[in-house]
């Protein structure tokens, strides 16, 4: 096994070569599986301390580990880029979080929450950005499909696990049905939506 | 519309039915040229619903019922042209929202009060659910977004510049060299062998074993025993016979055995 500088000095070469996130299991490759699990985290930990203060980053997704630009250089970046990917519009981003926080989810559970039909393509450019994909199918009169977050979508939005998607805020709150005062009233509004 | 049993409080009712419920009715109602752009702001029915609540800061259940239906009419007449689909959803929502007003005015049985649910509860729950959904796909557009706010960096790899060849060795280069030498020593005992193994010579074995059997297959007259030089003189032999006349080669189609025979001139 080499030396801890040279070892960081090899991850960093694998990592700064590859667009896409690289495995720990890759990672380890580059050693013959020499280099045990927590040598490697603390070499990475190491890697990403060394880079700090650039305006690049090193960064743990859930697919693995990337360099990537830092957020506020995103105005300069996009200078030169050709063409600025488009902004999702409020359906597909309601959609979007539906299946990320309920996942999984079939098209009608999505449209009972919205209050509205969810069209085709918006389900097919979440689809088509890799972001969602059918992870199943519900038991029920004609099958739904269920559709769940991939990896990639926790990849792009620089997300390890589920777990780090903020958290859905509490509005219960501040929408009740406090002011009835017959006894009728059921539990129902206190019940967090989260579910 | 007075809701008399359900909010006897006196500060709700001064509130609401007081000089701002005048108000409210108007300002529920969405001026015709107003329509198109709040059309494309809302996402449905519910988010309307949200925002009428939000922007008034009403509690859910002070909504005057039949304004609120009157405007969500007034959408459907409006969406009937552009969007039908959508026009259904709100007319279901208006039709939510009286069944809820009505079930609220009907006196209901003091047994069964308890048990029975509130006609509100369904709608502020999914309310509220949608709320937070939608403060969720703000939050989840507010993350960094690969392609959008940050780039996955890649350095470039020479590899991908030129096309890899293959790399040569001094000791490749001896051993072709060597190899070479070898052939050429094979080829000087080739020329020095081959007046040994005379092709003449072996024209007359061809001739003598054609004649012991008139008929051969071609592969009958060689013996791979004998080695690669005896092959090619007598193939050479029997090339040569041919070109004499001697022998007759004939093959009645492609890939079919080729039969070698002696010329009728030279038959006994």
């Amino acid at each position: 096994m080499p030396n801890p500088t040279e070892a960081k000095r090899i991850l960093e070469a694998a990592l700064l070569a590859s667009p896409e996130p690289v495995s720990l299991t890759d990672l380890r490759r580059l050693f013959d599986d020499q280099v045990g699990p927590d040598t490697l985290d603390k070499l990475l930990a190491e890697l990403r301390q060394d880079w700090s203060g650039r305006a690049v980053e090193l960064v743990s997704l859930a697919s693995g580990w990337r360099f990537q630009t830092l957020p506020e250089f995103r105005p300069f970046v996009e200078k030169l880029q050709p063409e600025r990917p488009p902004r999702y519009s409020r359906a597909v981003l309601e959609t979007l979080a539906i299946i990320a926080y309920r996942q999984p989810v079939t098209r009608g559970d999505i449209e009972d929450i919205r209050g509205v039909v969810v069209s085709t393509q918006i389900i097919q450019s979440l689809e088509n950005r890799g972001w969602i994909d059918v992870v199943g199918h519900r038991e029920t009169p004609g099958r739904p499909a269920l559709y769940a977050t991939s990896r990639t979508f926790l990849d792009d939005l620089g997300l390890r696990s589920l777990q780090e998607l903020p958290p859905l805020e509490e509005i219960a709150k501040t929408l009740q049905l406090e002011p009835e005062p017959a006894s009728a009233v059921p539990a129902a509004a206190n019940e967090p939506a989260a579910g | 519309m007075s809701e008399p049993v359900q909010l006897p409080s006196a500060a709700r009712v001064a509130r609401l039915y007081g000089e701002p419920y005048i108000e409210l009715p108007r300002d529920l109602y969405i001026p015709p040229d107003a329509l198109e752009v709040i059309l494309d702001a809302f996402e449905g029915p519910l988010d309307l619903l949200l925002y009428l609540i939000r922007k008034e800061n009403l509690d859910i259940l002070d909504i005057p019922m039949a304004p609120l239906t009157r405007q969500y009419l007034e959408y459907v007449e409006a969406l009937r042209a552009t969007n039908l689909e959508l026009a259904a959803e709100y007319l279901v929502m208006a039709a939510m929202l009286m069944e809820i007003k009505s079930r609220l005015l009907l006196p209901r049985p003091p047994v069964a009060e308890s048990i029975e649910h509130d006609p509100r509860a369904e709608l502020v729950r999914r309310l509220l659910q949608y709320e937070q959904i939608k403060q969720a796909a703000q939050q989840l557009d507010q993350l960094p977004q690969l392609g959008r706010d940050v780039l996955a960096v890649s350095v470039w790899v020479e590899r991908s510049v030129a096309e890899r060849l293959p790399e040569v060795s001094p000791q490749d280069l001896a051993q072709a060299w060597r190899t070479l030498l070898y052939r050429a020593r094979m080829t000087a005992h080739h020329r020095v062998s081959r007046e040994e193994l005379s092709v003449r010579e072996h024209m007359s074995g061809v001739l003598r074993r054609l004649q012991e059997r008139r008929v051969l297959e071609f592969g009958e007259l060689f013996d791979p025993a004998r080695g690669v030089a005896v092959l090619v003189v007598t193939l050479l032999a029997v090339l040569e016979l041919a070109r004499e006349m001697l022998i007759e080669i004939t093959q009645s189609e492609n890939f079919a055995p080729i039969y070698v025979k002696l010329a009728h001139a030279e038959s006994h």
